[in-house]
Order: structure tokens, then sequence, then C-alpha cells
């Protein structure tokens, strides 16, 4: 059902971003520039609260930044679009659906929900869901809800998948399963990924390049190249020194 | 691949497991119903009482109360022996029908009871105080009036109240969604929706020029308020993330109002349907009494005229009836529309 096409290429230029708080302009975003090419997976890392979902809710086209500019495939965004989809830290999925119905929100959406039948019931199967097609959402474990809106995800077969921390609110079980799944499963569909988090261990296991924010505004701090071969190993020495460096760019060196 | 799906299985059932439906266990055959026994000898003595003992005055239909009472006891009576000592759960009907013992037991006694203060030693005082047989005779004897009053009054309640319902319902999806219909539909709301319905009356019969039109808006009006402003709340405590899934996904804001506001608010719309449901009996009995020539309000007005009180309380349970009956089948469809959500009150 993923069809192996290539990904966006996404250019975020001088992005800027400020909410307004109480008739206050609070800056979340300061300049943020940076460059995904098509099929790589990107980790945004840096402290919570710092502003990394925002930048997400920026591409993705929920929210207009205030300026800078975001460009996918050359082409400046407009708005929303099922290329581009979130994968949010809660699965957020509509409790009166049934978990296959939770998945056809997007074809249902886009009135496409006859002809993407079988892609819904493969994005199921793919995310181990096939026999809980018709539970719903509270029936579920919270792994189990997770891949239900993955699967939700990838029914649009998207060019850019953002990921906004969501494996944050899992146990650490369910968490490192499902880190090898994602992984897996970006290896084979080559779209483009955009992984907000701010686990330093998962940023490195999962991506080709982890960007550092700072603390808000966020800036980027720097651009590290993961060039460890997959599948990857958290023990890894490459991994480890690497991990040590984030920290330190964190002003958490002690903490390595 | 192969490897992908078998690490995705695995980790599936890992957490997949305990959460799938509960274990089944073999329920172990129960007692006789006692309660039922005593309660169909219960109601066999007061079939007794009623027709042994005699009454204080000469009243109708004393043999055909005591009938009925000796067939209640009767049919709870096959209902021991049919249910036996099959097994049967808490929710399922013969553990509703054993779980309800206590109260046919209570029944029984309570018709004893008042059989006694009435028909048989006349403690009440007469007029306003009626022997059971007597409301039982209203029944047999002025059935068709009962029933047409019923059916009058069905007829004007159901137009009334599905009418400021679906009104309602539309305006407080109207104002949930659009600030501008808010802005404008808000403070109007606010100031005459508390106002009792009955307060409209004088205007409403001045306004329509037929009895029926103005009982139907007054009706209409008692069930529009609270599910106007219940539909409202529901639509506006809809997470902003529900809305933030759907448009990444290409979805046109009348799928929003349809397929994400409404099926949110639906828990808050049956709320005020159900309040609405109580305003809007609550008028109709009023209209009744006061300008509709009809229905039950006005059998009940009639009746009190005459000093029929046996007419009256007649007319009281039957209504009693009604209502309930109507927010059983409010209820039995809420579950039926509402089944994904746990813990719903039952009724």
């Amino acid at each position: 059902m993923v069809s192996g096409k290539r990904g966006f290429r996404l250019e975020v230029r001088g992005v800027r971003h400020a909410f307004e708080l109480r008739g206050q302009d609070l800056p979340v975003l300061e300049d943020v520039d940076f460059v995904a090419e098509p099929g790589e997976f990107v980790a945004l890392l840096g402290p919570s609260g710092c502003g990394k979902s925002t930048l997400l809710r920026l591409v993705a086209g929920l929210e207009p930044s205030s300026e800078g500019s975001i460009l996918v495939d050359g082409q400046p965004i407009t708005g929303t679009d099922p290329s581009r989809i979130i994968m949010f830290q809660d699965p957020t999925l509509y409790p009166w659906r049934t978990v296959r119905a939770n998945a056809a929100v997007g074809p249902e959406a886009r009135g496409t929900l006859k002809r993407d039948a079988a892609r819904i019931d493969a994005a199921l199967a793919l995310v181990g869901l096939a026999d809980f097609a018709a539970a719903y959402p509270h029936e579920l474990s919270g792994g189990m809800a997770q891949r239900a809106s993955l699967a939700r995800a990838l029914v649009n077969d998207p060019h850019l998948l953002m990921l906004d921390e969501p494996l944050g609110k899992l146990d650490s079980l369910t968490r490192l399963a499902m880190q090898r799944e994602l992984s897996a499963l970006w290896q084979r569909a080559g779209f483009t990924a955009l992984l907000v988090t701010h686990d330093v261990e998962e940023a490195l296991l999962l991506a080709d390049r982890v960007l550092v924010l700072s603390d808000r505004p966020a800036r980027i701090l720097a651009d590290l190249r993961v060039e460890t071969p997959r599948p990857r190993r958290r023990d890894d020495p490459r991994l480890v020194a690497l991990r040590s460096e984030v920290l330190g760019l964190l002003g958490l060196a002690e903490a390595a | 691949m192969n490897s992908i799906a078998h690490r995705i299985g695995s980790a599936n059932r890992l957490d997949g497991a305990a959460s799938a439906a509960g274990f089944a266990r073999p329920s172990p055959p129960l007692p006789v119903w006692a309660g039922g026994v005593v309660a169909a000898l219960v109601w066999l003595a007061a079939a007794g009482l009623t027709h042994w003992l005699p009454d204080d005055d000469d009243l109708g239909r004393t043999d055909l109360l005591a009938l009925a009472a000796a067939a209640i006891g009767v049919v709870i009576l096959a209902a021991v022996v049919a249910v036996g000592r099959r097994p049967a759960r808490r929710e399922s009907r013969i553990g509703q029908l054993r779980a309800a013992g206590p109260w046919l037991v209570a029944l029984a006694l309570g018709l004893v009871a008042w059989e006694l203060v009435t028909a048989k030693y006349a403690v009440l005082p007469r007029p306003f105080f009626v022997a059971p047989q007597s409301i039982l005779e209203v029944f047999t004897d002025d059935w068709a009036r009962l029933g047409e009053s019923v059916l009058r009054s069905l007829l004007l309640v159901v137009p009334g109240y599905l009418l400021g319902a679906a009104i309602g319902f539309l305006t407080g999806v109207a104002m949930g969604w659009s600030r501008f219909v808010g802005y404008w539909v808000h403070p109007v709301i606010r100031l005459i929706g508390p106002l009792p319905a009955t307060a409209w009356l004088p205007v409403a019969f001045f306004a329509f020029s037929s009895s029926r039109g103005a009982s139907t808006f007054l009706i209409a009006l008692a069930s529009f308020f609270p599910v106007a402003v219940l539909t409202w709340s529901g639509v506006s405590a809809v997470g902003k993330s529900y809305y933030d899934v759907a448009r990444t996904m290409g979805a046109s804001p009348w799928f929003l109002v349809r397929k994400v506001a409404v099926p949110a608010a639906m828990p808050s719309v049956f709320v005020g349907l159900f309040m609405g449901l109580g305003a809007s009996f609550s008028v109709l009995v009023v209209a009744e009494m006061m300008g509709v020539r009809a229905g039950l309000g006005w059998y009940m007005q009639w009746a009190q005229g005459w000093a029929s009180y046996g007419n009256m309380y007649a007319a009281l349970l039957v209504l009693a009836a009604l209502c309930s009956g109507a927010v059983t089948l409010l209820f039995r469809l809420r579950d039926r529309l509402l089944s994904w959500q746990k813990g719903l009150v039952r009724w």
C-alpha cells in the first residue's frame, strides 16, 4: 500500500514565529532555517516548550508563520494538505468511530472512501490492528491507539510525515517496539520524515540528521549527521558519543 | 517485509492481550428465586383480602381488582418456575427480573395498605382519596375518553417537541460553530431562555389564531432552549486537536461540522433533549388546562371540576407512564447512538 514514492524536499527559510500572549508578542521561533532532502529522516531535538511543535504546525499549514517561507518541492505552502500529515503526541482518535472508521477519516473527508477501502485495510494490517478494526478507541491500550493514529496517517500516503513526539506518552517497552516499527516503515515507504522529540536517544536511533534547537525562542544550535547504519543499537559507541555531544549542546554535559 | 510484520505482530500481542475481551467464567446455578415466591404469595394474599374483606361502601370493580392481583401473583409464580435455577448474569433479562423481587413485594404491600385505608375501612376522607378499584373502574369504563385524551396530548406534544428540538439543535450548532451567529444569538438566548415557556401563554394565545398553534409554539419553545444551549456548549467544548486532525487530511468546514463537531457534541445534546422533554410535558399540561379543550391536562381539570378524583388520578397515572415512556425511548436511542461512550447513565 505504501507506494515507495519519492518524499518531499522540505525547505524552511528564515522562519520566525511569535504568539500573542496577553497583548505581548512571545517569540517562539527565531530564524529557523534548514532543508530536509527527499526521503530524509530529520529529528528536531530540543527542550520541552521550545517551539518544536509550533514548527510542525507551520509546516503542516495549520497556522501561517509570522515571517519567512516554507517550501515543499520548491512550492510555498498555502495551507493544509493530505500529502503533509502530522501524527500528534496524543492519538486524537475520534471516540465515536471504530478503529477502521478512524483510519478512514482522510479518504472520507476527500470523498474517496470507496476507492481507498483496500488501502485502509492494508494500513491497519501494517500496524498490526487488523483484528481490532471494529474496536472503539476506549478499548485500546495506549500503544494500540498510537498505532491506529499511525495507520490513519499512512492511509493518506503522505510525502512528508511529521511526528510530534508520537511516542512520548507510551510505556518504555511499547516505545522501544514502536521506534523499530517506525524506522522500518520509513525505510520501506520513502517519505520524508520530520520528528519532534526531546528524547536524545530516540532522535539518534531514528534520524539521518538531528537538528538541536535552543530554548525558546528556538534557534538551530547544531545540525548533526548520524551515519550509523540501520538497524541501530542504542549502545553503539558512535551513538553514545553523539549523545554526549548533544547533551553538551543543550547544557546538560554532566548528565551524559 | 516479513520480519516487519512479525515484529509488529508480536509487539501488538504484547500490549493487546490484556485489553481483549474479559475472561469467560462459567456461572454456577442460582438458588430458586425466593423473592419471587414471596412476591407471588403477597399478591395472592392481597387478592384474597380484597375479595373477602367487605367494602366499607358500595364500590364497583372490587372483584376485578382481586382478580387482577391474583393474576399478577400467578404470573410471578409461573416466572419463578420458568426461571428455576438457571444461571443468569445481573444485566440479563432474568437477572433483572430476580433483582425486581423486593419491588414486587413492596408494590403488593402498598396495594394492601391502600386498599385497607380507603375501600375497607375508609380511614382517609372519601372524595379526595380514592380506592384502587375506583381507579381501575375509570380504566374499564372511561377508557374511550381517556384514550382520546392521550392521543390528543401526543398529537400536540410530539410535533412541538420535535420542532423545538430540531431548531434548538441547529441553533446550537450554528452558535458553537460561527462566531457571527454566536455574537447575535447568544444575548437573545441568555435573556429569553431562562423565562418559563408558560409565561408566554397570554402572548401565544393572542399571537396565534388557533390554540393548537399557540400550544405547539410554547411546547417547541420549552424544548428549544435546553437543546440549543447544551448543543452549543457541546460544540464549543470540542478540542481543537479534533479539528486539526481532520483539517490536515483535507477536510472541508462542512465535514468538520458534520463529522467532528456534531458527533463530539452528541452526549451533551442528549442531556438537552432529556431536559427539553420534561419542560415540554409541563407546558403541554398547562396549555391543555388553559386553552386547548382536549388532552390529558384538560381531562384532569375536567375531572376535578366534577369532583371525580378517580378520573383525575387515572389521568395522572397515564401521564406519568407517558413521560416515563418518552424518557425510556430517548435513553434507548441514546444508548444506541452513543454506544461508544463508557459508563452511560441507565434509565
